[in-house]
């Protein structure tokens, strides 16, 4: 594991990450959703449903990625939001951004109420917790047909134009801007937040907890907010399904998101936000690729993708691009903290 | 209503057999070298289908099942030398990820190989018929169940409570550094933990398909059951997983009776409760966590 020594940061907290990103670094995510949305007329559902996952992604590097917490239940999130967003649409108000900020809220809640029930606990118990809150939301949500649908799945939500303006529209033009603006929005949130005292902190929560706490870091209270965070992100990332889809599916709440969000993750590469734009983008590109050849075959390349990151490439494919930087041009000094 | 309670009792005792035999390996392993190990399931399903292969292609039920707990226990010794060492001294992360991912690869691997559907293993005839056992017939199969886990039990029992290995095996679970320092080898104790418990998730597979039925999402889910079992009965404690094991199986089948609806979310409310009530299970091995 790699561990990036503290570096100064700037006023602004840029340019200080893993890797040290340039100006090009960072410009380069957002111009490709900027150009898909120009080029890609086509799939623009499609691109739309990446950059969901992405914040979904984003979400799970706050908590799982710098502070450490290794959860398999971010799922109860996202579907909690997705719910959330479509039960307040068909319910109360067809209001999107209304519906959105009452997502969030929610999971907020629910990450605040369940991180300080279980958030004392650590390793497998806490996994075991995370795991088995996914399994009971799983089962209110199948059972609970009266709001929820069941496994139908959600229907019937209907939404307001963004403003009174913007309408979502069939071919998912405003989806896909709304979601973009929303995802930078939660990125610049995450960026300022990982890059301050508050973001440093949680790098020694993880390293080391037991010397944090000896040295006054409330560990509990610091762990407690990432984790309501890091909620209301996957929320957020939820109730975006919901409206870009008008539909939630009862999967939204197994096992199997919470897996695949974690693939995405750790592919990219943990610990440096944009790793959660590579590995959603890439496992999407997989998955189209490999299901052609078998429906079958996308589970084993994940599952062999899995192992050989864990093996071979501790930081994702970001810090195999590190790597290549760093062999092509000299001059740049190893930023990885390694 | 007498010989309907013992009707339960006697379903739940064969199904937490079954999880018994499965969970049992995870629970020492995990006790001993604190691996989060997410892949277990695979080789209870690897078991099952070995078995089921064989018993579909004409070979006798029991020697198809000891075939399959060798291929089981074969398999888990190959993957512990090759993708688990590494893992050891990595965090709990990596151990969630690469063990999520050799499920992802069985799964694939068991779908291309026998398909998506559910596989049978073929039991011999005198186990599929029912037997008179005094107040009412009840199926052979699952008495045999019973009876298979409890020589399993006693076995284990025996040689952990009362053998020089098993002596070996509990201090290395209490504390592996000073079982090192007193010049154990706890990487060996290990690897032959590792296999017998592969073993066993293989017999359990395979005489349990006929509860737990084979499929390829069969790693996947019932795993939940499976890490409830060691943790609820503490990790590294082999009483505290027969316990768990038992009582989650006449849990579980009370609950299909009566709350059919409910049943699976009573089910993990009681768990959520009992983790946070003891975070260290019911019975730990560790004197101190």
């Amino acid at each position: 594991m790699s561990a990036p020594t503290p570096k100064p940061t700037s006023p602004l907290g840029e340019m200080t990450g893993p890797g040290r990103f340039s100006l090009v670094g960072h410009a380069l995510p957002w111009l490709v959703i900027a150009a898909f949305y120009f080029l890609v007329d086509d799939y623009l559902g499609l691109g739309t449903q990446v950059m969901i996952w992405v914040l979904f992604a984003l979400s799970l590097d706050l908590a799982l990625g710098y502070a450490g917490i290794v959860t398999l239940g971010h799922a109860a999130f996202y579907g909690l939001g997705a719910y959330a967003a479509g039960i307040f649409s068909i319910h109360v108000s067809q209001d999107p951004i209304l519906g959105h900020f009452f997502a969030i809220g929610v999971t907020a809640l629910f990450g605040l109420l369940s991180g300080a029930l279980i958030l004392h606990t650590t390793g497998v118990t806490f996994l075991m917790l995370t795991l088995v809150i996914v399994s009971i939301m799983f089962e209110i949500g199948n059972q609970a047909r009266g709001l929820t649908g069941g496994d139908d799945g959600l229907q019937g939500i209907r939404l307001d134009p963004i403003f009174g303006v913007f309408d979502f529209d069939l071919w998912g033009h405003t989806a896909y801007i709304y979601t973009a603006v929303v995802l930078f929005i939660w990125f610049v949130i995450a960026w300022r937040l990982v890059h301050s005292p508050f973001g440093r902190s949680l790098d020694g929560i993880r390293q080391n907890a037991r010397r944090m706490r000896a040295i006054g870091t409330p560990v509990w209270w610091r762990l407690l907010a990432i984790y309501t965070i890091s909620a209301a992100m996957a929320g957020s990332a939820g109730a975006l399904s919901a409206h870009a889809t008008k539909f939630v599916g009862l999967s939204v709440l197994s096992l199997l998101t919470s897996g695949v969000v974690t693939v995405m993750l750790i592919l990219g590469g943990t610990r440096r936000l944009y790793g959660a734009f590579i590995g959603a983008a890439i496992y999407y590109i997989v998955q189209e690729w490999t299901a052609q050849i078998s429906p079958y075959f996308w589970e084993f390349v994940v599952g062999i993708m899995l192992i050989a990151t864990v093996l071979f490439l501790d930081g994702g494919l970001m810090e195999l691009g590190d790597r290549g930087a760093r062999l092509l041009g000299g001059r740049r000094r190893a930023g990885g903290g390694e | 209503m007498f010989s309907f309670a013992l009707t339960i009792l006697l379903d739940g005792l064969s199904y937490g057999m079954v999880l018994f035999l499965i969970s049992v390996g995870l629970t020492i392993t995990m006790g001993l070298m604190r691996v989060v190990n997410l892949a277990h399931g695979s080789f209870a399903m690897i078991g099952g289908y070995v078995a089921g292969y064989l018993t579909q292609h004409g070979m006798n039920f029991f020697l198809a099942v000891g075939a399959a707990v060798i291929v089981s226990g074969l398999l888990g010794a190959v993957v512990e030398t090759t993708v688990y060492r590494p893992l050891y001294r990595k965090g709990e992360l990596a151990q969630v990820l690469l063990t999520i991912g050799l499920v992802f690869v069985a799964t694939a691997g068991v779908t291309e190989v026998f398909g998506a559907f559910p596989y049978n293993v073929k039991m011999p005839e005198y186990l599929t018929q029912p037997v008179d056992i005094g107040f009412r017939t009840y199926p052979a199969y699952r008495l045999f169940l019973i009876a298979v886990g409890a020589v399993v039990a006693a076995v284990l029992w025996y040689v952990i409570d009362g053998s020089i290995l098993g002596a070996r095996l509990r201090a290395a679970v209490d504390n592996a550094r000073m079982a090192r320092a007193v010049g154990m080898n706890v990487n060996v104790l290990f690897t032959g933990t590792f296999v017998v418990g592969c073993g066993l998730a293989g017999l359990g597979g395979a005489i349990g398909a006929g509860v737990m039925a084979m499929e390829p999402s069969y790693a996947l889910k019932y795993l939940r059951l499976f890490l409830i079992v060691v943790i609820v009965g503490g990790e590294g404690s082999f009483k505290g997983s027969l316990v768990a094991a038992l009582a989650l199986g006449v849990i579980d089948t009370l609950g299909k009776y009566f709350f059919s609806q409910a049943a699976s979310y009573l089910l993990y409310a009681a768990v959520f409760a009992l983790l946070l009530w003891r975070p260290q299970g019911l019975l730990p091995a560790k004197s101190a966590a």
